[in-house]
């Protein structure tokens, strides 16, 4: 058996209304920020999964960020494959 | 005998008390149901009430979802028990697909708490055949994911199968659309309340169990809460009977 990190990104739908996104994008002027549309909020889950194969293990996050971390009526999910390495390096930043 | 009626209680529940309150003065017996448990103890109805389920951590509802009680109710409602999902409850039953669509964060993005106005849009339900010529009826919202949203297809199908059970209303009682203050979160089509196809699982945002009294502001909310309970007495007695009917043939 392996380890394998993974992230799993979750953003409202296209056509969702996203009333954060919108919040951020109202923001930017203040900022004196111009020429960013189209701002999604969502969210993004990190872990660790133990499998004999990284498709094994891509199974299972498919299954638990379909079941779980999104609701498949308003939102969509991206899965990252972290190595290693990437992952120690966030956990050093944090 | 008293009809028994069943109130999910999960840890952050909140309005499981005023669930329980409501249900004695409609006149039926509550009897509290932990997250934890399978059993459903024989009641004949089973109120999912608000609060913040699990801390409403990941998505509101989410979490409660896959607790063994819920298990149990979904068996339930698949059998054609009356189940009835209040603000968080209805987002719970959202969440495990007993009821179609979802709640979204509010249009405002506030955590809105006020009353509110809604109407029925049928009487024929047994969630709403108490409630009479009553128009709108007030009772409190008080949530932060309350905007109901579902895809163009599924609400016109809503609509045709007469699935939309409450819409946000003006004074006036015509439906408040989003944007409009009387549609406190946005809810596509006003709508603050729907079923399932069977007609035997319901969500509502705003909470009748709350107005159950005069003294509290509104007792509105009673209409709906004595209508269950009525509906979970029927049900109840005809259970009984197709029970002897069996015995009967046994014989």
């Amino acid at each position: 058996m392996a380890t394998y990190r993974f992230a799993v990104n979750v953003t409202p739908k296209p056509g969702i209304l996203d009333p954060q996104g919108r919040a951020v994008e109202g923001s930017l002027g203040h900022l004196g920020i111009e020429g960013v549309s189209d701002v999604r909020v969502g969210r993004r889950v990190e872990l660790t999964v133990e499998a004999a194969s990284e498709d094994g293990a891509l199974a299972v996050v498919d299954r638990l960020a379909s079941e779980l971390l999104s609701n498949p009526l308003i939102e969509g999910y991206t899965v990252d494959v972290l190595s290693a390495a990437s992952s120690m390096l966030s956990a050093a930043r944090s | 005998m008293t009809v028994r009626v069943g109130v999910v209680i999960f840890p952050g529940s909140n309005r499981d008390i005023d669930a329980v309150n409501a249900i004695e003065i409609a006149g039926a017996e509550p009897v509290r149901l932990w997250h934890e448990q399978a059993s459903l103890e024989s009641v004949a109805a089973v109120i999912v009430p608000g609060g913040f389920a699990y801390g409403d951590y990941l998505r509101a509802g989410v979490i409660a979802r896959f607790s063994p009680i819920m298990r149990s109710v979904a068996a339930f409602a698949a059998d054609g028990g009356l189940v009835f999902g209040i603000c968080n409850g209805f987002q719970v039953l959202a969440e495990a697909g007993l009821v179609p669509g979802a709640l979204l964060r509010n249009r405002g993005l506030r955590f809105v708490c006020r009353q509110i106005a809604i109407a029925p849009e049928r009487l024929d339900s047994p969630f709403t055949h108490l409630v009479g010529e009553r128009r709108p009826l007030r009772m409190p919202v008080a949530h932060g994911e309350g905007c109901y949203f579902a895809d163009p297809e599924t609400l016109d199908a809503l609509e045709r199968e007469g699935q939309v059970l409450f819409r946000y209303v003006h004074d006036d009682a015509t439906p408040a659309a989003p944007g409009d203050p009387g549609n406190p979160n946005g809810s596509l089509r006003a709508i603050a309340g729907v079923s399932n196809r069977t007609g035997n699982v319901a969500g509502l945002m705003p909470h009748p169990e709350t107005a159950s009294e005069a003294i509290l502001g509104s007792d509105d909310g009673l209409l709906i809460i004595r209508s269950l309970v009525e509906s979970a007495a029927a049900r109840a007695a005809g259970v009984r009977a197709t029970d002897r009917q069996l015995v009967v043939a046994a014989r």
